[in-house]
């Protein structure tokens, strides 16, 4: 069976040019949301789905994956159906199917490759498997085309904390990331031990707004040392606190906790733009939606005169826009990806040769 | 009609194509959890060898399940996948009524099983003898033990067949019969559901138009997800 040469002679049979009226078809599926979506020559996005989980594992307060696993298989066909129709366009006008190999849940991930390699074998168009982490980084050039680079991404989410340089679409590299947890994580596992409910996120970033950020002076860790970030320290102090202070009130808790981290990631994000000498910088991930992170790196970026992007809820979180712009991507500067590829529940956002 | 069919639900990848007279050609190969991997390209190739286009595909049939939860979604989701681009119906079949229709017929009650890990099985009994395999027994997942009940329960000569008995062999010959009863094995050949088998199922029942729509199609797992298992013991107690 010689099924990647089978496939590269297809798509050179195809003669698939990678341009503007090129429309792929992206499917993500790598945690807990079901997304598709159609993108037109890698950023003109026609339709973008996501179907949320979010109820069926906030009794559990985490995302469970066989849970996950389950629901993707349920939401797949409808979610596609579903972008489809919002783009106009029905399969024949598919020209590429894209779906997130990688970094996430094995059983998720393997529902959208799955289906996508599916999609893409009867179609008889080219598969690309996407890494999600990269995915995140086009996600800003979705929001704002004009982007010009050097471009610095601070990505942040329940399981990612990393900051990337772009030097042009296709070239990055990992300049640092946290050494424990998460942004995320931290703000999930704050909310979870004061019970204020999962996600962990939207509810302090709300409670936070009414409370004192200088209440209380929680650590900053490696705030001078270097490009790397570390909250599990931060996320003992809170606990320990609240255990010595049990009166402490739990507005000025979070608002305090919330601007250690947004202080740390803000300090290391403009260094790094520095370090770059970058022309933008851009958020990403789910974290990216924290209303004091967007306002102090805004000003942030504004005293440095730094292009800032921000870019919209629906382009931080998991969605398949930024999956299918980044296939798009990918097919101009590597080509598909053979039908025997796999998930790779570890991948890693690996430095891209020039 | 050419049938499409897709079997992931145990350790083997197996692919066939009939049309509706007879099978036109298959693949089956024990998979070490590379479902994934594996099954695109052997779509690919089951076709070329049968010498259709993909879009010659009237229906896809799938083994729904019962069996590893993982290596089932990888069938499902290709099958629901490939039935929603073509805008074909999809019929999905149970692991255990794939086994109990690849043994012959026999006046012998048909247990089919299948290894659902954890010291358990998912079984269900057939009658094999005026027709093609009539479920008498529904589905269920549970302890050998269990399992050992139900077929002593029945009081009949049995042929057992699939991955799940031929695992726990010896204990279930052994507790059978001190109790008297008639056991056969199936040749081990038969262990896994076999994707040829699954497309003569469907090809019969697509004469009678009993399939689904791509959305439609469900798994069927028997079995929760351990956290809800959890979640409902933490809540009744
Ligand atoms: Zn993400």
């Amino acid at each position: 069976m010689n099924s990647s040469n089978q496939r590269s002679e297809r798509a050179s049979n195809r003669n698939l040019t990678v341009d503007k009226s090129t429309v792929v078809l992206g499917i993500e599926t790598s945690c807990d949301e079901t997304a598709a979506a159609l993108v037109m020559g890698g950023n003109d996005v026609l339709s973008s789905v996501v179907a949320s989980q979010l109820e069926v594992h906030a009794r559990f307060g985490g995302v469970v994956p066989e849970i996950a696993s389950r629901a993707h298989l349920e939401a797949i066909t409808p979610v596609v159906d579903q972008a489809l129709t919002k783009s106009g366009l029905n399969f024949d006008r598919v020209d590429a199917v894209a779906a997130t190999v990688g970094p996430g849940l094995i059983g998720a991930l393997l529902v959208g490759v799955s289906a996508a390699k599916a999609m893409a074998l009867v179609l008889d168009v080219p598969f690309v498997g996407v890494n999600h982490l990269e995915a995140h980084l086009y996600a800003a050039m979705l929001d704002d085309p004009n982007v010009e680079f050097p471009m610095l991404v601070l990505l942040v989410s329940g399981g990612h904390t990393m900051l990337v340089e772009v030097r042009e679409p296709g070239k990055y590299q990992i300049v640092g990331q946290t050494r424990d947890d998460a942004a995320g994580e931290a703000f999930d596992k704050v909310a979870r031990f004061l019970d204020l409910g999962y996600p962990g996120g939207p509810a302090i970033d709300k409670l936070a707004k009414t409370g004192d950020a200088k209440a209380i002076d929680f650590p900053r860790a490696m705030m001078h040392d270097g490009l790397d970030v570390s909250f599990s320290g931060l996320k003992t102090a809170v606990i320990n606190h609240v255990r010595k202070n049990p009166n402490a009130e739990t507005k000025n808790i979070v608002a305090s906790f919330q601007s250690a981290v947004v202080d740390v990631l803000v300090a290391k994000t403009i260094k790094a733009a520095e370090n770059l000498g970058a022309k933008t910088v851009a958020l990403g991930g789910g974290v990216a939606a924290n209303s004091l992170l967007r306002g102090e790196i805004s000003k942030a970026c504004a005293q440095k005169d730094f292009h800032v992007v921000l870019p919209s809820l629906a382009m931080c979180t998991d969605n398949a826009a930024m999956i299918a712009s980044a296939g798009w991507h990918r097919l101009a500067l590597t080509g598909d990806t053979a039908l025997d590829a796999g998930a790779y529940p570890n991948l890693g956002l690996t430095v891209a040769s020039a | 009609m050419i049938v499409l069919a897709i079997d992931t639900s145990t350790d083997a990848v197996s692919v066939a194509v009939n049309n509706s007279k007879q099978l036109l050609a298959g693949a089956h190969v024990t998979s070490d959890r590379r479902h994934a991997e594996l099954l695109a390209p052997m779509i690919e190739n089951v076709c070329a060898q049968a010498d259709i286009a993909m879009r010659e595909i009237d229906v896809v049939a799938v083994d729904i399940g019962p069996g590893l939860f993982t290596g089932m979604r990888v069938g499902i989701a290709s099958a629901k996948s490939i039935a929603q681009v073509l805008d074909v119906p999809i019929i999905g079949v149970s692991s255990l009524d794939i086994l109990a229709r690849s043994v012959s017929t026999t006046d012998r009650v048909v247990l089919s099983t299948i290894d659902a890990r954890r010291g358990e099985l998912y079984w269900s009994m057939y009658r094999n003898d005026v027709g093609p395999s009539i479920e008498v027994k529904p589905p269920r997942v549970g302890q050998i033990s269990d399992c050992i009940v139900d077929v002593v329960d029945r009081g009949q000569a049995a042929l057992i067949v699939g991955n799940g008995a031929l695992r726990y062999r010896a204990q279930i010959s052994e507790s059978l019969e001190t109790t008297g009863l008639s056991i056969e094995w199936a040749s081990e050949q038969l262990a896994q559901p076999s994707a040829a088998v699954l497309a003569l199922i469907a090809a019969e029942l697509a004469l009678h138009e009993q399939w689904q729509t791509a959305t439609e199609l469900q798994a069927l797992y028997l079995r929760q997800a351990d956290a809800e298992i959890n979640w409902q013991t933490r809540v009744n107690s």
